[in-house]
């Protein structure tokens, strides 16, 4: 007898197999997502009919030797990814009633590769936030404790996979947007490399920073998703080159040889003793695969908090202009004689952006504004400069970083929503691969004694996916932490 | 530099961001904006001589491509979404603008 497939490599051999069928296996799914969503609010919107059909389709056209990576295994997408047909909220007011007319490239590649997606999950507002409390829908809970944060902002993905609701999911990430929600939620969170995956159709939020990425049960997992999106886009041309390495077949690799760093001085203060105990823990485990761990200094990474929230909001307060009452779904009800064209917009965007969205909307214009533009927006990009050359030099001496993901582990729902610098804060390990455009990925590091997931993070090379996926998948071979699932 | 924003400076930017603010958000804006800005005030010690801004991480690489035509959407589709689009027409509608 073996074991119910639980990860996406599993469920796509059984179902080649012939051991099961797609719409058997999206069927079970959908099931538990209505009968456990309700507690969690993981989604925001079901594509039940839509997902079983594909299925039933992919069950007819399957053979014996079908190459679709994918084939009929169930996904879900971040309600900032464009579905074709299929309502993309962004998990904002302002967006409440739009309806794509076409989908993003990592859709149409997941499609293409035999997935079917069951789903949009909750978010922060325009990914902005990092604890889900930003959501317009109400905020997603915590798998592994319903009066905690999941995190975020991909948090709705992180608690589905989490929860075993869908075996793996697609976020997006411009400060730690997929990492943080995977290590509160015990998932592994994968950010690529700037350019290594299209953005076309990701609702964006800072142009220089987002990446979108897999949330999935198993390093595995990771690799096979980001096998099937990554690559060149005619439709975004900050898409990069080069050619897409085989992931799943580069990961069980020993780690004799590979070195890893230490910020040791980043370390130092602010973050919860069980997180630092279980981090130590991971530093010691990861040596009994062959690696060797060295201190190294980041000088600037201190710096990341402030240089990331200068630039992402003046990249947000631009990007977000074209949510004005005119293109997108939502404009304020005003009598047409008398209303302005700007009385429109100004009423249109007040009405639809939620507090955090304003906030930044509002940050960003200050720092681009005249008069403050070189003191703040300026100098973050010089600050930007010397966060990369750090990244460059400890690579000099080792192969990834390695820290944290996250401060501290879940915390509580309305714990920090109202002071908007204390939850900033907790960026303080994710952001700098954003600002720096490497790759990172976090992946469950054990519990807490109150039973809350930890994660720990490594960061890479640019491109270098391949090196990172090797590291985390030595290490989550030295542990079970991904098969413990929470009780929901 | 000064972080403190006065009730004014905050009515000025949401001017520019085309926001219109409650006088509750403009008080509570004007506060937080104020300690993000006095955190984010770090970034001006740091010595930065020899660090020009980077604007993107990309290696440089040519996205050119040949100048064909493509398939795209129709107009049905590119209006379907608006409040007030006139798929007949062909036209996003605004309120008046010109007097």
């Amino acid at each position: 007898m073996t074991a119910t497939p639980q990860t996406l490599v599993e469920i796509r051999d059984a179902i080649v197999a012939g051991e099961t069928k797609s719409t058997e296996v999206c069927s079970e799914y959908l099931d538990r997502i209505a009968a456990v969503d309700g507690s969690l609010h993981a989604f925001n919107n079901v594509a039940r009919e839509q997902a079983l059909e594909r299925a039933a389709a992919i069950d007819r056209s399957r053979t014996a030797d079908d190459p679709r990576p994918l084939l009929g295994v169930p996904i879900a997408i971040k309600d900032n990814l464009c579905t074709r047909g299929v309502p993309t909220t962004a998990s904002s007011r302002i967006l409440k009633n739009f309806v794509p007319p076409y989908d993003a490239t990592v859709v149409s590649r997941l499609e293409a590769a035999g997935a079917i997606m069951l789903g949009k999950t909750n978010c922060d507002e325009f990914g902005m936030g990092s604890s889900n409390e930003n959501s317009a829908f109400g905020s997603v809970k915590n798998p592994w404790d319903l009066t905690r944060s999941p995190g975020g902002s991909s948090g709705g993905s992180a608690a589905a996979v989490s929860a075993r609701l869908v075996p793996g999911a697609l976020g997006s990430d411009t400060g730690g947007s997929i990492r943080q929600p995977a290590a509160l939620c015990g998932v592994v969170g994968l950010k690529p490399t700037y350019g290594r995956v299209s953005r076309y159709g990701l609702l964006a939020f800072a142009s220089s920073l987002d990446q979108v990425g897999p949330l999935t049960l198993t390093v595995r997992d990771a690799a096979l998703l980001l096998e099937v999106i990554a690559g060149p886009d005619p439709c975004d041309a900050t898409t990069a080159p080069q050619q897409v390495p085989r992931y799943t077949e580069a990961l069980d690799a020993d780690l004799r040889g590979v070195r890893l760093g230490v910020p040791s001085a980043l370390l130092d203060s602010g973050i919860d003793p069980e997180v630092k105990q279980a981090f130590g823990a991971v530093v010691e485990a990861i040596q009994t695969t062959g690696a060797t761990v060295s201190e190294i200094t980041l000088p600037h990474a201190q710096y990341a908090i402030p240089v990331y929230y200068l630039l992402a909001t003046a990249e947000a307060s631009s990007n977000l202009a074209r949510y004005d009452g005119v293109r997108y779904t939502h404009r304020a009800e005003l009598d047409p004689a008398s209303t302005t064209l700007r009385a429109m917009y100004e009423r249109t965007r007040s009405e639809g952006f939620g507090a955090e969205v304003k906030r930044r909307i509002m940050l960003g214009t200050y720092v681009l504004s005249a008069g403050y533009y070189d003191a703040y927006y300026l100098k973050a990009q010089q600050v930007r400069t010397l966060i990369l050359r750090d990244y460059e030099q400890a690579f000099n001496t080792v192969d990834a970083v390695i820290m944290p993901t996250s401060p501290v582990p879940a915390f509580t729902l309305g714990e920090k929503i109202n002071d908007p610098l204390q939850m900033y804060l907790l960026d303080i390990f994710t952001v700098s691969a954003n600002l720096a455009g490497l790759p990172a990925i976090s992946v469950p590091a054990g519990f807490t004694q109150e039973r809350l997931p930890v994660g720990v993070q490594l960061v890479g090379r640019a491109f270098d996916e391949v090196g990172l996926l090797k590291i985390a998948n030595a290490y989550e071979r030295t542990n079970g932490w991904w098969k413990e699932a929470p009780i929901v | 530099m000064s972080s403190r924003l006065t009730k004014s400076d905050v009515e000025r930017i949401a001017g520019l961001a085309h926001l219109e603010l409650s006088e509750a958000e403009k008080e509570t804006f004007a506060r937080q904006l104020a300690d993000i800005l006095t955190y984010a005030e770090a970034v001006q010690a740091i010595d930065t001589t020899n660090a020009p801004p980077t604007t993107h991480v990309l290696s440089r690489h040519e996205a050119f491509r040949t100048d064909e035509v493509q398939e795209s959407l129709s107009r049905e589709e590119a209006l379907a979404n608006a409040p007030d689009g006139t798929p007949d027409e062909g036209f996003f509608k605004v309120p008046k603008v010109i007097e």
